[in-house]
């Protein structure tokens, strides 16, 4: 028992912080909380479905175009529609939400709900992990998460795009000075947030069913993952996934499985209310800022 | 030959916003008729409407338009955007309920505890969450009503995922029919009024520079807590409402969908009027319903509308015709 | 050098950091009542969080504020303000949907003056508004006290931030670069204001990059550098001072 819970309540973290950590880039970036977050990541799963079974694509192939295609409306996202109401939070948050939506709702529409769609797994195979049996897909959601963390480190510390990045998240205004353009650096910020939710959903998807309903569930997770970790800490959002990956995991063994989105909730709630910062977040001291 | 239009203020002598140098009958009439005729439209719309489904469509346009008018009276005394109308609506429908099966209260009363009661529950909920801005904020109203909902689903108290039936409704048609048309009358003219005093006029400086406020001696969050429990208290009556109406209540009180519609009849009829939003519901509830077969495409149809609308129109109709009124238009030659 | 004890506003080893930045670095003075005090320092020195701090903005991370022998460290904005410490804003902050004289509804409706005055209709505030704008040279029978904060020009704007101290019937009025941005003319302007002022026993704390002026006013002036105080004293002083000189004066004399 305590053995599994250790294993799928590390498996449950990497999970967790692979739906976060787009939705946190894009955040760090440019300030704009993607509310359409969830509905692209349903998306991605939508089109890789189609692309695979109906236009009978090769499987790794139909995943790559998915990704490609959500990363670039993501980018058009921002490059045909955020970019008239830049600055006006209120604007930013109904458009994004209400794009998403709309979004879930055409999809579910299309019958995308239950479990009447899913993907394959890569492999069909269970391991044993010291006792503890885990299917194949797991082993790889930990794999996959763990070089993408590790390769987003490397692009934002090594890579000139990347460096660009850390800088207008630190101060725009001097980023601007160096002749980094802002809205070219969100533009990317948002095709590359929805890049990563798109690859969220194809490796994850596989373990479920592709259905509107997770887009509201996913974005929640997104949210309560980067609100504990302090919104654009790339730490904090693996501490924080760990956290929550852990509580949601014990509370469902012990209460039930109502209880993995109560826990996501909140942890929501009691961070913004004792702590808005997050854990590692700097933004209570630049919104004070007279 | 090159055209120009040409825009010219009506000659109404406006000292400050509602001060009038009123000079003739007719001077009266026009300054009159945008309130008195809409208002006469509305209380004799119930009867002029035939059949059952259009009473129906009326009621829910008038329980949208209380969500909608809320939730700009939100955004106008606290700058602060909700995306939980729904928490309101919810707290309302299940006080309500619980009120008239457990106590035994008839609808009248119920209603009036729930309104006022309720308004107190959601407003000591989101009290916590009132220091927070922007998007913060935002994140909060959108947990609140997903998470009551999901407590109830896993615990199975008041009802569960059933919901509770057999609740009372109203004692008779007229009353269901006229309470909720009067109420969205009565609260938007008092919310108006209430904006124009001297206290509303603080309120509304909040949104606009909540530090400047404060530096001005003045404990903001007192009034971000009574601009809440009032637009609260008008989404909890529309669910108290809404719970006798159908004299059902569920988990759908707490749907998405009662967020995000009154946003678009806001956006559409103009934020910050209060006007705007009640004129937007009217315009968007009914066409929505005209497409309820279309299922959720009906939500997409919405959510776009209300996109492109932020987008490419924000001003919204009501501060359109307002300035239409107020100007003569004509072209002149260069 | 100055050594004054006085119980009226002290500022005592008050310390900020964010992040890495010290912006205030065990940094303590009394204010004098009646006095004018300039603060001065290059950017980023740490004046404007020296305001934030003293009118309950930002907390500070140690150090303590005192008003008349009273604690104020880290009581919030409104309630400092309440006990009579006005502010003005680096950058202005008008309310730009009000028209400017109901831009000082907003001070004239907090409990401070509310109570002073004894309640009274609304419409009885708004002459006040406009004698206060008027003393702040707002022209009172023009269209300007009547027109949109949001399409006043910025000298009007700087007034009207000193106009919302002052519906306070504040005891201590700290500036925070009232002047910047300001042509000669206008800073001339406002120079009689502010002895006006001081005659009427205003405390002012001033801070300012506006030297000349400001000299003409402070009967002392306190130098700041990375958050500490560098140099104090009257202006003759701090001009004759040679460590000031090198590092702000040299630039600006
Ligand atoms: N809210 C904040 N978050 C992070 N750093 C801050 C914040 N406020 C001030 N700082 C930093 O603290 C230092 C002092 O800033 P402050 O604004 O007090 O300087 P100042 O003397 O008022 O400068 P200026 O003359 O440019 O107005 C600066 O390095 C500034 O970047
Ligand atoms: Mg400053």
């Amino acid at each position: 028992m305590l053995r599994s819970i250790l294993i799928y309540g590390l498996i449950n973290s990497i999970i967790l912080a692979l739906t976060a950590i787009g939705f946190s880039l894009t955040y760090g970036i440019s300030r704009v909380a993607n509310f359409a977050h969830g509905a692209l990541y349903v998306l991605a799963g939508f089109a890789a479905w189609v692309l695979f079974y109906r236009l009978g694509l090769n499987y790794y192939l139909a995943l790559f175009l998915a990704v490609v295609m959500v990363a670039l409306i993501g980018a058009a996202l921002y490059r045909f529609a955020l970019i008239r109401v830049r600055g006006m939070p209120i604007s930013e948050i109904i458009v994004t939400f209400a794009l998403g939506t709309a979004l879930l709702e055409l999809l579910r529409f299309f019958g995308l709900f239950g479990s009447n769609y899913g993907l394959p797994p890569l492999r069909r195979a269970t391991l044993q992990l010291s006792g503890v049996p885990v299917d194949f897909q797991r082993v790889a959601v930990v794999v996959i998460g763990v070089v993408l963390i590790a390769a987003l480190w490397l692009f934002t510390h090594y890579t000139k795009v990347g460096l660009a990045f850390r800088a207008i998240a630190q101060d725009e205004q001097a980023a601007m000075m160096v002749g980094i353009d802002p809205d070219r650096m969100a533009t990317l910020s948002l095709g590359l947030g929805s890049a990563l939710a798109a690859i969220a959903a194809v490796v994850l998807l596989p373990l479920g069913y592709i259905a509107a309903e997770s887009g509201t569930n996913i974005l929640v997770y997104a949210i309560a993952v980067c609100i504990l970790g302090g919104l654009e800490s790339p730490a904090g959002v693996i501490v924080a996934s760990l956290l929550i990956g852990y509580a949601q995991i014990l509370s469902v063994a012990y209460f039930g499985p109502h209880y993995q989105m109560i826990v996501a909730l909140l942890a929501i709630l009691v961070t913004l209310v004792f702590r808005p910062s997050g854990l590692f977040g700097r933004q209570k001291e630049l919104e004070e800022r007279v | 030959m090159a055209k120009r239009r040409e825009r010219i203020d009506r000659p109404i002598k406006v000292l400050s916003e509602d001060i009038y140098a009123l000079e003739s009958v007719s001077r009266m009439i026009y300054v009159a008729a945008p309130s008195v005729f809409p208002i006469l439209f509305l209380l004799l719309l119930p009867l002029f409407t035939p059949s059952l489904y259009m009473q129906r469509v009326l009621i829910l346009t008038a329980v949208y338009a209380l969500l909608a008018l809320s939730w700009d009276f939100i955004a106008v005394a606290t700058g602060l955007v909700s995306l939980g109308q729904a928490l309101f609506f919810g707290v309302g429908a299940y006080s309500a309920a619980i009120l008239n099966l457990h106590f035994g209260l008839p609808p009248m009363v119920t209603l009036v505890v729930s309104t006022l009661g309720g308004a107190a529950i959601a407003t000591a909920l989101v009290a916590p969450c009132l220091p927070l801005r922007g998007i913060y904020f935002a994140m909060t109203t959108l947990v609140y009503p997903l998470l009551l909902a999901r407590a109830i689903e896993a615990t199975a108290v008041l009802g569960g995922t059933d919901g509770l039936v057999g609740i009372a409704s109203f004692p008779n048609v007229w009353v269901e029919r006229y309470l909720v048309l009067v109420f969205v009358l009565g609260a938007t003219f008092a919310l108006r009024r209430l904006l124009r005093t001297d206290f509303g006029l603080v309120m509304r400086s909040i949104s606009d520079n909540d530090q400047a406020v404060r530096a001005s001696a003045i404990n903001i969050t007192v009034y971000k807590l009574i601009a809440v429990y009032l637009a609260s208290a008008l989404g909890c009556f529309a669910g108290a409402y809404f719970t006798h109406l159908y004299m059902f209540v569920g988990l759908s009180a707490f749907s998405l969908d009662l967020s995000i519609l009154p946003i678009a009849c806001a956006v559409i009829g103009g934020m910050g009027t209060l006007v705007g939003p009640v004129l937007g519901a009217f315009i968007l509830v009914p066409l929505a319903e005209m497409v309820r077969d279309l299922g959720t495409l009906r939500i997409v149809f919405y959510s776009l509308l209300l996109v492109a609308l932020v987008l490419f129109k924000p001003e919204g109709l009501m501060n359109f015709l307002h300035r239409k009124y107020q100007q003569i238009e004509r072209w002149v030659q260069v | 050098m100055f050594e004054v004890t006085t119980d009226f506003l002290v500022v005592d080893e008050l310390s900020k950091s964010f992040g890495g930045v010290k912006a205030l670095d065990r940094l303590g003075f009394p204010v004098v009542q009646g006095e004018v005090l300039g603060i001065i320092g290059l950017n980023g020195s740490g004046k404007t969080t020296l305001v934030n701090v003293i009118t309950g903005f930002i907390r500070p991370d140690s150090g303590h504020v005192r008003f008349r022998g009273k604690e104020i460290t880290g009581l919030p904005p409104e309630k400092i303000s309440g006990l009579g410490i006005a502010r003005t804003f680096q950058t202005v902050r008008p309310f730009h949907h009000l028209p400017a004289f109901k831009n000082l509804i907003v001070p004239l409706y907090s409990s401070r003056i509310r109570s002073a005055a004894g309640g009274g209709r609304w419409g009885d505030r708004d002459a006040v508004a406009l004698d206060l704008l008027e003393e702040v040279g707002f022209e009172r029978d023009s269209a300007v006290p009547y027109k949109p904060a949001a399409a006043l020009p910025h000298g009007y704007l700087r007034r009207l931030e000193l106009a919302r101290c002052l519906a306070l019937r504040p005891e201590v009025i700290i500036t925070d670069e009232l002047f910047s941005g300001l042509s000669s003319s206008e800073v001339g302007s406002l120079m009689p204001l502010m002895e006006r002022l001081r005659e009427r026993g205003i405390t002012l704390m001033m801070v300012e990059h506006r030297l000349r002026e400001l000299f003409q006013l402070a009967g002392r002036v306190i130098v700041m550098e990375q958050g500490r105080k560098i140099a104090e004293g009257p202006p003759q002083a701090i001009v004759a001072d040679k460590a000031v000189r090198e590092t702000y004066l040299g630039a600006e004399l």
